[in-house]
């Protein structure tokens, strides 16, 4: 179980880390300021296992990686869209966080909900209901089955 | 069944016969861009390898264009690892020579070439019928190792643009129409193609800026045919060949094809806080504002800095306004001292920058504080973008910047 965090539709990377803190030399600098705009407080209430749900779009704007690296090294378990915008949904995965599009959670939750993932079975439990989420492509599948893209790599360096 | 622009630069790059949208290919790189927004964290990851290695050197190149000159030590400690790196492995590495996608068209781009790069807006080099799409450093980090990637085919949103502009519209106020038309979605995972006998009419400065703006309605890329005005700006710019000049198939399967009259397109402006926020300038008009940005990589090239010379030409930045200009290259930076157009903008009370990416990432130069406005012809205004959380960005074309740097609020050359 981990709790909702909830944000709406377009959400850019900008808003999820902004510019200013990118080339902090580490995402254990950068990742205190997550959210910073949206939601003040979400950085020090955000427990590893919690959850990110949003409307459509999330993640649009710019390709910095660090929108889904810091969401990761603050434990974030999974976030949920409606839909993703392309790059943030193609990093996410790569660096093995879980972005899964699940078309009917958004307007089924409220912040601080506490809801349960199953990864393997594509569905959410939130509020005793269950949320079928959109299957990943095979080949995104394997690359988060593996922990990511580089682990990937190493596997087959290995 | 016949292939999209899109779909014969994949089957090139990935060795087939034949692609479709849809399909997961994986390609060859011709380039690998990355800047110093992201690559201090790529050599971090690069260090941690099982078997460090880069595939082609000659495939890579580093641009030093976000914060520059280095406005921290934190930043500084980032950039001198990037410069360390690509002096001890040989890349090609440039550092305040420009904004990385300028240079990139200026020396690298053919058409017909598929090209990652660590930086969203790198479907700019559409104009020139590359295949540029978005990564972030994980994608970059496999593809330096390998010289590969994955991709799945976009599908593609075709785009046929008739007549020619007037009113007073530049390329800027076209692509900015097309996002307020189809939004910040419309094209999410699909590549945006542009065809059609107005194609002509637009001059390869006009050709980026539409280009690299298709990234604000979630393009994957943004694609053109190879035509004279390719030809001549490659001839022009260090006589490059073409890799392979495609068209689109008549039977080749589009998503959906859009018909444009370009003398339909008027001034526009994006809002706050949406790229796709797009009304006539003439229902902002009369928003006060306290800084003006003429530059980026979408419009800081040497045709903006005329336009927005020769409106500025005589006449004095309204005192309350700040307003910044900054070539998107050295290149452009000289030619515009030849032309007598920084001292045009001097002469009115502009503040002329260093070519960089400057208040368009917010990071920088030229920030804005709380309650602030900025009109500007940078690629974003999200919440925060260019400063305090609790500020505003107009997004115009650089007639619309220069004339409202004037004024002093929103505003047209007619309106001087």
């Amino acid at each position: 179980m981990g709790r909702v965090f909830r944000f709406d539709q377009d959400v850019d990377t900008d808003q999820i880390i902004a510019s200013q803190y990118l080339l902090y030399p580490t995402i254990d600098e950068m990742k205190v300021h997550t959210f910073e705009s949206l939601n003040g407080d979400f950085a020090k209430e955000v427990r590893p296992g919690d959850f990110v749900v949003a409307s459509d779009n999330f993640g649009c704007g710019s390709s910095r990686e660090q929108a889904a690296s810091v969401l990761k090294a603050l434990g974030v378990k999974a976030v949920f869209a409606r839909s993703f915008a392309r790059i943030f949904y193609r990093n996410a995965i790569n660096i093995g966080l879980p972005a899964i599009v699940c078309r009917d959670l958004y307007d089924h939750v409220r912040e601080g909900d506490q809801i349960s993932f199953d990864l393997e079975g594509g569905k959410v439990f939130a509020n005793g209901q269950e949320y079928a989420c959109t299957a990943l492509p095979v080949h995104l599948q394997k690359i988060l089955n593996q922990g990511g893209l580089i682990a990937s790599l190493d596997k087959e360096d290995a | 069944m016949g292939m999209t622009i899109a779909e014969k630069i994949i089957a090139n790059a990935a060795g087939k016969g034949v692609v479709g949208a849809g399909e997961i290919h994986t390609v060859a790189l011709d380039y690998l861009m990355s800047n110093d927004g992201t690559t201090h964290l790529t050599i971090d990851m690069y260090q941690k390898l099982r078997h460090p290695r880069i595939a082609d050197t000659k495939k890579l190149v580093w641009i030093v264009d976000h914060n520059v000159p280095c406005d921290s030590p934190k930043t500084a400690a980032s950039q001198k690892k990037m410069r360390d790196f690509a002096k001890d492995h040989g890349i090609d590495f440039y550092e305040g020579d420009g904004i990385c996608h300028q240079i990139m068209a200026e020396k690298y781009v053919s058409p017909g070439m598929m090209i990652f790069g660590a930086d969203s807006h790198t479907c700019t080099y559409g104009a020139l019928g590359a295949f540029g799409t978005g990564v972030g450093c994980t994608d970059y980090l496999y593809g330096m190792v390998t010289g590969t990637s994955w991709v799945m085919v976009p599908e593609t949103l075709q785009f046929r643009l008739h007549g020619k502009l007037g009113h007073g519209a530049t390329a800027r106020d076209l692509i900015l129409t097309i996002i307020g038309q189809i939004g910040a979605n419309g094209a999410n995972y699909k590549a945006m193609e542009f065809t059609g006998d107005g194609l002509a009419t637009l001059s390869m400065s006009d050709r980026l800026s539409i280009c690299n703006l298709c990234v604000e309605a979630g393009a994957k890329t943004a694609l053109m045919e190879t035509d004279a005005v390719t030809l001549e700006y490659l001839k022009e710019h260090g006589s490059r060949e073409v890799k392979a000049a495609y068209t689109s198939d008549p039977d080749a399967v589009f998503a959906k094809v859009y018909e444009i009259d370009l003398d339909q397109i008027v001034p526009v402006v994006a809002r706050p806080h949406f790229v796709d926020s797009v009304v006539p300038t003439t229902e902002s008009k009369g928003t006060r504002i306290n800084e003006a940005f003429l530059g980026s990589c979408n419009n800081g090239r040497i045709e903006d800095l005329r336009l927005g010379a020769e409106i500025v030409k005589g006449r004095k930045v309204a005192p309350h306004v700040r307003f910044l200009v900054v070539p998107a290259s050295r290149d452009v930076y000289l030619e515009a001292l030849k032309e007598g157009l920084l001292q045009t903008f001097l002469d009115a009370g502009a503040i002329v920058m260093n070519p960089n990416c400057s208040v368009c990432w917010g990071s920088c130069q030229g920030v804005i504080g709380e309650g602030e406005v900025l009109i500007s012809t940078g690629t974003r205004n999200f919440k925060g973008r260019a400063g305090d959380k609790n500020s505003f960005v107009y997004l115009g074309s650089a007639a619309t910047v220069a004339a409202s740097a004037i004024k002093g609020a929103i505003a047209g050359p007619e309106d001087l």
